[in-house]
């Protein structure tokens, strides 16, 4: 789960790590209400959504006056902004972070991310501030520190002093650091947060360090026991469809071809999208149903799939292992008692309970067009979904 | 022969009196597993499908001598339930949880590093070797015994892997599902080295799906190491960038772990790549035939 820069920073507060002064403003009149409370020389207005590139895109406005807050909240609030992260359709603006402006000396990166290599956290940092992490990754590797985090003991201070001098650091600066850097492992700890970055970590002319960015990401497995992560959450950042099958424990992600999937296990899914492409066809979306999948699970699944109007026809395709066919069959027959299908059905059903699956959709009123193998059902929904109807 | 499991092979349940647990080792017990326990605090000294069920994992591998176990408990209590495992000593440790938190496994996986007990998953269909010993939640009947070895990050492409080989008459040595998550026990070169070493096993297929680079450090193994032809299959071709595809470890990030550089690098390591997911077995078929 992501969160909004300006809810990071709420985190670093309460966990010790140096934040400029800030707001959050939902209006015009709240972000120049904010900016005359801050009495600082000029103040950031920052968009707040969930992407990155903000800046690069026109997100992010430096004000030397109340009247520009003014201005460039106008501008910002509602407008839709298409950063390298968006995709072409963008992310309106609901959010504005107003805040102090500070003198930078240096920047720097700061990260500490899940290394799946070695199944610890890695601490990363960099003295290439304020670029983007992944290309300084790719062309100067030598840039970045790393330090690999022994779950046993945590981020040690010797780790923090390493990073510090790596990072060339000033003397009452390295030791702020060391504290900083333990601070934001704590938090990444208790928080079951997946990746936490500072992008950039500033210095002042006084040497104090202070987080000028947030991004945090959480895991979603752990939700269910962090209840204050949950309160961040701001479903309008998300895709409307996706959401809601989130609520009935499906996994969905929207794409843009035409044939709706319905699949059991993520590696099928996947592997179902890829057959329809290698057949021509397109797949709408990537649909998990999972294990544990009841039959009402099955039919919002199918009612979702159709809701989707460029589906022109619909691809099921099941092998039962923990999720049985019969399951699935009776979901597909009660999701056809409420919603009108008037595009093409192939089904395929293989695995636990298949007889008693293909019983019930025999039995039943549904129009199907049985597959007897993942390749027969591809091909003959793309069939379908191609010929004139 | 075969890898991990076998005739000998003493299973305990752990949480065997959740409708899953008890619906899969009824399942289980059909297909002729030896299951001598299961374990559910608070339901010691009840039986399930004839299981007599333990407090704790010391108790029943104490009383039953049981040498695997298999977890189906809830993903918040999972990791607790493979360090009790790891604790009582037990050999072979395979979760068929998913959603377990990563910071979870992370201490899991420290735990684990000086002991003796291997963990296969989570978050994976467990691990058969067909008319010995079935463990998990796979479908029993599609599978054959014979000298194909089976490693894969996705349970449902397993089973489809391995219908195909049984359709084309090629049996199994043993199938190996070692799970979706970013974080988990048994990797791809491990069982490789499994299969490597067992007489019985004379190919392999191994497939694998986007995000990490598990694949392509197996592939770099395979190109030093392997003696026997391997097949294989990426799913997640069509994948978009930055979307986690339902396994909490398939994700492509940072331009990191597409399906294109790990057949790229798995084809320059010798493997034979099947173009679709509905031709694995041919493309091993094809592959032992040469």
């Amino acid at each position: 789960m992501n969160i909004h820069e300006y809810q990071g920073k709420e985190l670093f507060r309460a966990y010790g790590v140096p934040v400029p002064r800030g707001h959050v403003a939902f209006s015009i009149e709240e972000a120049v209400s904010h900016a005359k409370e801050l009495d600082s020389n000029i103040a950031a207005v920052k968009a707040q959504i969930h992407a990155g590139g903000r800046g690069k895109a026109g997100g992010v406005k430096i004000a030397k006056t109340h009247e520009e807050v003014r201005t460039y909240a106008k501008e910002l609030l509602g407008k839709t902004l298409v950063t390298h992260q968006t995709g072409e359709e963008g992310q309106v603006i609901q959010r504005l972070l107003i805040e102090e402006g500070v003198d930078i000396e240096r920047e720097y990166y700061i990260g500490l991310v899940l290394n799946r290599e070695t199944g610890r956290v890695s601490f990363m940092a960099s003295k290439e501030g304020g670029m983007d992490i992944e290309e300084v990754a790719e062309n100067t590797p030598e840039k970045i520190l790393y330090e690999e985090i022994d779950p046993l003991v945590g981020l040690t201070a010797f780790q923090g002093r390493r990073i510090a001098y790596g990072l060339g650091l000033p003397k009452k600066a390295a030791k702020q650091g060391v504290e900083l850097f333990q601070k934001l492992y704590k938090l990444y700890l208790q928080t079951d947060a997946s990746i936490i970055e500072i992008n950039p970590l500033i210095i002042t002319r006084e040497e104090k360090l202070i987080a000028l960015d947030a991004k945090l990401n959480f895991d979603d497995n752990a939700l269910s026991r962090q209840e204050g992560i949950r309160g961040y959450r701001d479903e309008s950042e998300e895709d409307p469809k996706e959401l809601e099958a989130g609520k009935y424990d499906l996994s969905y992600i929207a794409l843009d071809g035409n044939i709706g999937c319905m699949v059991n296990g993520a590696g099928l899914a996947m592997a179902t999208m890829d057959i329809i492409k290698h057949y021509g066809g397109s797949p709408a979306n990537f649909l998990d149903v999972g294990g544990s999948a009841t039959r009402e699970n099955v039919a919002n699944a199918f009612r979702i799939l159709l809701s989707d109007e460029n589906v022109k026809g619909v691809f099921v395709n099941i092998f039962g292992g923990i999720m049985k066919c019969d399951v699935i069959a009776a979901g597909i027959v009660e999701a056809l008692k409420t919603v009108e299908m008037n595009v093409p059905l192939v089904v395929r059903l293989e695995g636990t309970n298949v007889d008693k699956g293909r019983e019930i959709l025999a039995n039943s009123q549904v129009e199907v067009l049985s597959a007897f193998s993942m390749d027969d059902g591809a091909k003959k929904i793309v069939k379908a979904t191609k010929s004139p109807q | 022969m075969s890898i991990y499991v076998n005739r000998e092979t003493k299973l305990v349940v752990q949480g065997i009196t959740g409708a899953t647990a008890k619906f899969h080792t009824k399942l289980m017990k059909e297909y002729g597993t030896n299951i001598v326990a299961g374990v559910t605090p608070g339901k010691g000294g009840e039986t399930v499908e004839g299981v007599p069920v333990f407090n704790t994992m010391r108790e029943a591998v104490k009383k039953t001598g049981a040498n695997a176990s298999v977890i189906y408990v809830p993903p918040g209590l999972a990791a607790d339930g493979i360090l009790e495992a790891a604790e009582s000593k037990i050999g072979l440790v395979i979760c068929i949880t998913e959603h377990i938190p990563i910071g979870d496994m992370i201490n899991v996986k420290r735990y684990l590093e000086d002991k003796e007990t291997i963990l296969i998953g989570p978050n994976c269909p467990g691990v058969i070797t067909p008319d010995e010993c079935k463990i998990g939640i796979m479908p029993g009947y599609i599978h054959r015994k014979g000298h194909i070895g089976v490693v894969s990050r996705s349970g449902t492409l397993t089973y489809e892997a391995v219908h195909q080989l049984s359709e084309l008459g090629m049996g199994q040595s043993t199938a190996v599902g070692i799970g979706g998550d970013p974080v988990n026990g048994t990797s791809f070169i491990d069982v490789l080295k499994g299969f490597n070493e067992d007489p019985d096993t004379h190919g392999v297929i191994m497939i694998g799906e986007i995000g990490g680079t598990q694949e392509e450090e197996a592939a770099e193994w395979v190109k030093e190491n392997m003696k026997k032809p391997v097949a294989g299959f990426i799913s997640g071709v069509t994948a978009p960038p930055g979307k986690r595809m339902g396994h909490a470890g398939a994700i492509i990030s940072g331009g990191k772990g597409t399906a294109e550089e790990k057949i790229k690098v798995m084809k320059a390591a010798g493997i034979a790549i099947a173009d679709t997911p509905s031709t694995m077995g041919k493309t091993m078929a094809e592959l032992m035939n040469k």
